[in-house]
């Protein structure tokens, strides 16, 4: 428990953070209509990259001599990188279907 | 200015990007420069993050260009490449290599702390740990749930028996695991730390091995959330708020879907985890529990009554996704809409194999969304139609959800095709649908059945159709 209680003191703004975040992400996304789910979920899986920046932040604070961070540093940013921008291309293509469509 | 200011501003700018983003996704004319605004969000965080001071490290750019520009261009391909009926998997694919990243970034992190090049508070170990654990199910479970739409791997082929309670057994030794390492702090060693990470790993795959067929769209929301959540859990691990920010959205997106798609088909999400309705589909004949008799149409009396209707309500399900219909239907459509017919389409919110996926079918069919009919609006629409043609739908459309109490889908929302004036049912045989029930709506008066594939019959109707 005394882990606990320093844990929240010591991260008390984060923890403010991630509950705000978690309230304002249920109010943006809730009302989204059925058209929409999968560039929604397409459009959310490429924010779902941003773990590419902890992987940038892993090897750049490697020693340049450490190949085991290295290496797998760079596996991370790859994965990161193909989600970010597969995700967000393969949405922007959906979307442009949908809009070609209207115009019709 | 200083550089760390300059960064620190970067980062708040695409935490606002992403949610600004999300909001103007939430609708099909904003939806388009709503990713737009997201993805630059993401590359102004890039950015920053390859000039924010450090205090520690060699830097090693030519690491970080390389992953960068290595990832950057196979994600592109991939998304260029990829066919829409491929969406669910290229999804999947997604999900579980954000999932992976998190599991690398928490492993190297603990390695740094465990050979002493680093120190971690008992929260950081217990961040880390919590990286390993979601995004570990994130990966192996994505990859799992993309062998299964790619119909690599069946949908209970590796099921064991009293699968449920294996699951939680796996799920409480996991988390025994790592109670232990973080008790025993940095003592444990990074071999525990593996171990647990193994054992995370082994959990996705259990987790979706029972789960499959028409529940597909639950776990790839579910999987989406957990991608998110991983993120924001490697982003605790560097105290990173715009890793926070970003993970926590998909985290509540995914959740969203996750609940809507559960509620589309009136079940807990408990009750599609451990397995659902258990049997598959056996009906044999084409006899009804009261010994009714279906009654058939042929090809050219269902191309006569749907040339010469006023309306025609299209209800696609899961079939016409497998059977990669959905051109053929719009061909139908135009030939409908030439000689005055008002074609609609009504989507149930489970169609397809992903949330939206039916959608995103008919539009790149170049079917024009205001077509594509919602729950409601069809069920209103479907009072004043001539004829619904259901093409490869069977629960969606399935009378017993309102009026019997036994049936194991009763209370389920449903598409009350039967309120049009006629129903005809385009369908491979009288099997009955994913939950393995019997449909009254076969027996119905007004229901007329086409047998057949569904890309098969709805080809023939369009060269009947052509020959009236």
């Amino acid at each position: 428990m005394d882990g606990f209680i320093q844990f929240f003191e010591e991260y008390q703004l984060l923890i403010y953070l991630l509950v705000f975040t978690v309230i304002l992400g249920f109010e943006v996304i809730s009302k989204v209509p059925t058209v929409l789910h999968t560039p929604l979920m397409s459009g959310a899986n490429a924010i779902s990259g941003v773990v590419v920046i902890g992987g940038i932040l892993l090897v750049r604070q490697a020693e340049s001599g450490d190949y085991f961070s290295l290496g797998l540093g760079l596996f991370g940013i790859i994965m990161g990188m193909v989600n970010a921008t597969g995700g967000f291309a393969v949405t922007d293509r959906m979307l442009e279907m949908f809009k070609k469509k209207k115009k019709k | 200015m200083d550089i760390k200011f300059l960064t620190d501003i970067g980062f708040l700018i695409g935490s606002v990007g992403f949610v600004w983003g999300l909001k103007l996704l939430s609708s099909p004319d904003s939806a388009r420069r709503g990713n737009a605004i997201a993805s630059v969000g993401m590359a102004v965080a890039i950015i920053s993050i390859l000039f924010a001071p450090l205090d520690k490290g060699d830097n090693n750019y030519l690491w970080v260009i390389a992953g960068l520009a290595i990832g950057g261009v196979v994600g592109y391909l991939m998304a260029m490449k990829v066919k829409m009926t491929a969406m669910p998997q290229m999804v999947s694919i997604f999900n579980g290599l954000g999932g992976a990243c998190a599991v690398l970034i928490g492993m190297v992190e603990l390695r740094h702390f465990y050979t002493g090049a680093t120190s971690m508070t008992g929260g950081q170990i217990a961040i880390s740990l919590s990286a390993l654990l979601i995004g570990g199910i994130a990966f192996t479970g994505s990859m799992l749930a993309w062998f299964k739409l790619e119909e690599w791997l069946k949908d209970n082929a590796l099921v064991l028996p009293r699968h449920s309670i294996f699951n939680l057994v796996l799920l409480a030794v996991i988390l025994a695991v790592g109670v232990y390492v973080y008790i025993q702090d940095v003592e444990a060693g990074i071999g525990l730390a593996a171990v647990f990470m193994l054992l995370s790993l082994a959990y996705g795959v259990s987790f979706v091995v029972p789960i499959g067929g028409a529940d597909m769209p639950v776990v790839i929301s579910l999987l989406n959330s957990f991608s998110g959540l991983s993120a924001a859990s490697a982003g605790l691990i560097y105290g990173n708020n715009f890793m926070l920010v970003g993970g926590i959205l998909v985290g509540a997106s995914g959740t969203i879907l996750t609940i809507l798609m559960c509620n589309a088909m009136n079940r807990s999400l408990m009750n599609v985890l451990i397995g659902g309705f258990g049997g598959g589909g056996t009906g044999p004949a084409k006899k009804g529990a009261d010994g009714l008799v279906a009654k058939e149409v042929s090809l050219n009396d269902a191309a006569i009554q749907l040339y010469y209707s006023s309306s025609v309500v299209i209800v696609p399900g899961y079939g016409l996704a497998v059977a990669q219909a959905q051109k053929v239907c719009k061909e139908i459509d135009d030939l409908l809409e030439s000689n005055g017919v008002e074609v609609k389409y009504a989507i149930h919110p489970v169609a397809g194999r992903m949330p939206g996926h039916m959608n995103v079918l008919l539009a790149e069919a170049d079917v024009p969304y205001p077509k594509l009919l919602d729950l409601e609006d069809a069920n209103n629409a479907l009072k004043n139609t001539d004829i619904a043609v259901i093409v490869g739908a069977n629960d969606v459309v399935n009378p017993a959800a309102l009026d019997d109490p036994g049936s194991p889908i009763y209370g389920m929302p449903v598409l009350r095709v039967w309120d049009a004036k006629n129903v005809i049912v385009l369908k491979r045989s009288m099997r009955s649908g994913y939950a393995g029930i019997e449909n009254p709506l076969f027996f119905h008066e007004r229901t007329r059945m086409l047998f057949g594939d569904a890309k098969d019959s709805l080809s023939k109707l369009v060269s009947e159709i052509k020959s009236l």
